[in-house]
């Protein structure tokens, strides 16, 4: 007994140190797992209201350019409208009673990272905001992300800029899609792959969120075709895509929520289940 | 340790923690190299200090980072690595003399302290970075991460010790 006591004083560093770091790979690993409720995270109260008020100092330095981005599309949507106002046929069509599919909300981004390989944003809306996991997140400029958290009143997203992420994406012009990774290279440059071989791809080409998936809605921008090659099966191509997103610069977002998300989900696990 | 000590190591601590959080992870020269100040406190810890209680508090400054950053335990492991190793590596940086416990780091020769700094912040690097990036197909960015992030971590170490060491005289 007392050489066992012994052992424990003598190692008692190693053991230590054993048991933290052990701790911390079953975190780091935690992580990794998508949904899994996660125990270390920025959106709780303290780490969420330091971030809140650095961005409450940091927000003034970029008031000009959020102002310009706000102004584009503002611009975009008038056009749209004016469009919409000309060419309809129910002018009198009261919308208010048209079933909406999916609803907005905004948020503004209090922590950026795209520097990692796994990299996570904070918004400062939570649940009290009615923030719930797995709403798509997009800037005026296209696709930002999913939420993978959320605390009482801040949310994590998994960026796109994630090699976790899968996001299912489309090429505009034939219809033909693939999904969306990331391989930690460039901050502004995404993949796409399983993209078929007799996809017309031309550069410069746009690529938007094809419909497939309860996150986001169809035709969400996410970038232009910057180059392509067929891969080692030659089945599929290849495609690396600038974003139209400035993935450094984010302030203010949106939040998409899907309505019918939950009874697709439910109706998708119940065939599931059958087979 | 005396009560002056404990206060400076405190102190030390959440002024780090801040300082990385707020200040340092926000660099990204190049798209990724960040410099990681904060093990600095582990670097000055006393040499005489609890080694236990430096693996302990070394386990939470590294958690307070991973807590900032959505990291999950990269840093906190990191940490607790070269916490546990320190030893090994100031017997071998600064040899005999320490094991007399009459080394002073701000006191030591130039080139046993850059051995001391380097040793330290590119185990921390190669450790944490390989948990973050925890994929063998991107060994290469492992290395260079490692690489780049650790001269910008040691010099900004050095850098961070020669102002407050002539402070101190």
């Amino acid at each position: 007994m007392q050489q066992i006591i012994f052992f424990f004083i003598r190692n008692r560093n190693f053991l230590l140190f054993a048991v933290l770091f052990t701790i911390s790979v079953g975190l780091t690993i935690q992580t990794h797992n998508y949904h899994n409720n996660k125990f270390i995270s920025s959106a709780n109260y303290v780490t969420g209201g330091i971030y809140s008020f650095r961005n409450s100092i940091t927000d003034y330095f970029s008031l000009g350019r959020v102002n310009e981005q706000l102004l584009q599309e503002n611009l975009m949507l008038r056009k749209k409208l004016e469009q919409f106002q000309e060419t309809t046929v129910f002018e009198k069509l009261d919308t208010t009673f048209l079933p909406a599919k999916f609803t907005y909300f905004t948020a503004r981004v209090i922590n950026n990272n795209y520097s990692k390989t796994k990299n996570q944003l904070t918004l400062d809306k939570g649940k009290k905001d009615s923030i719930k996991i797995d709403l798509g997140v997009i800037s005026s400029k296209g696709i930002v992300g999913i939420v993978s958290d959320v605390s009482e009143n801040y949310s994590t997203v998994q960026s796109i800029l994630n090699t976790k992420s899968r996001i299912n994406a489309k090429h505009k012009n034939s219809g033909h899609f693939g999904s969306l990774k990331w391989n930690t290279e460039d901050p502004n440059i995404v993949q796409l792959v399983d993209i078929p071989r007799l996809a017309p791809l031309a550069k410069g080409d746009t690529i938007v969120t094809g419909g497939r998936s309860t996150i986001f809605p169809e035709g969400i921008l996410i970038g232009t075709i910057r180059d392509f090659q067929l891969d080692s099966d030659n089945n599929y191509y290849f495609v690396n895509i600038d974003l139209f997103n400035d993935m450094t610069g984010l302030e203010h977002v949106y939040l998409i929520e899907n309505y019918d998300a939950k009874e697709i989900l439910e109706l998708e696990k119940g065939v599931e289940d059958e087979q | 340790m005396n009560n002056n000590d404990i206060l400076l190591n405190i102190v030390r601590f959440i002024v780090l923690v801040f300082l990385q959080v707020l200040v340092l992870n926000n660099i990204n020269v190049a798209g990724y190299i960040n410099p990681y100040l904060y093990i600095f406190f582990i670097i000055m810890y006393p040499f005489d200090g609890n080694k236990s209680l430096l693996i302990f508090l070394s386990f939470l400054l590294g958690l307070c980072i991973d807590i900032f950053e959505d990291s999950g335990g990269v840093h906190a492991a990191a940490c607790a690595f070269i916490a546990y190793v320190r030893p090994f590596v100031l017997k071998y940086s600064f040899g005999v003399s320490y094991e007399y416990n009459s080394v002073k780091i701000k006191k030591a020769d130039p080139m046993e302290r850059i051995t001391y700094i380097s040793s330290l912040v590119f185990m921390h690097h190669f450790v944490m970075f390989s948990l973050e990036i925890f994929s063998i197909r991107h060994v290469q960015l492992l290395f260079s991460s490692t690489l780049f992030s650790g001269i910008f971590s040691i010099l900004l170490i050095i850098c961070t010790m020669v102002l407050f060491n002539k402070k101190a005289a």
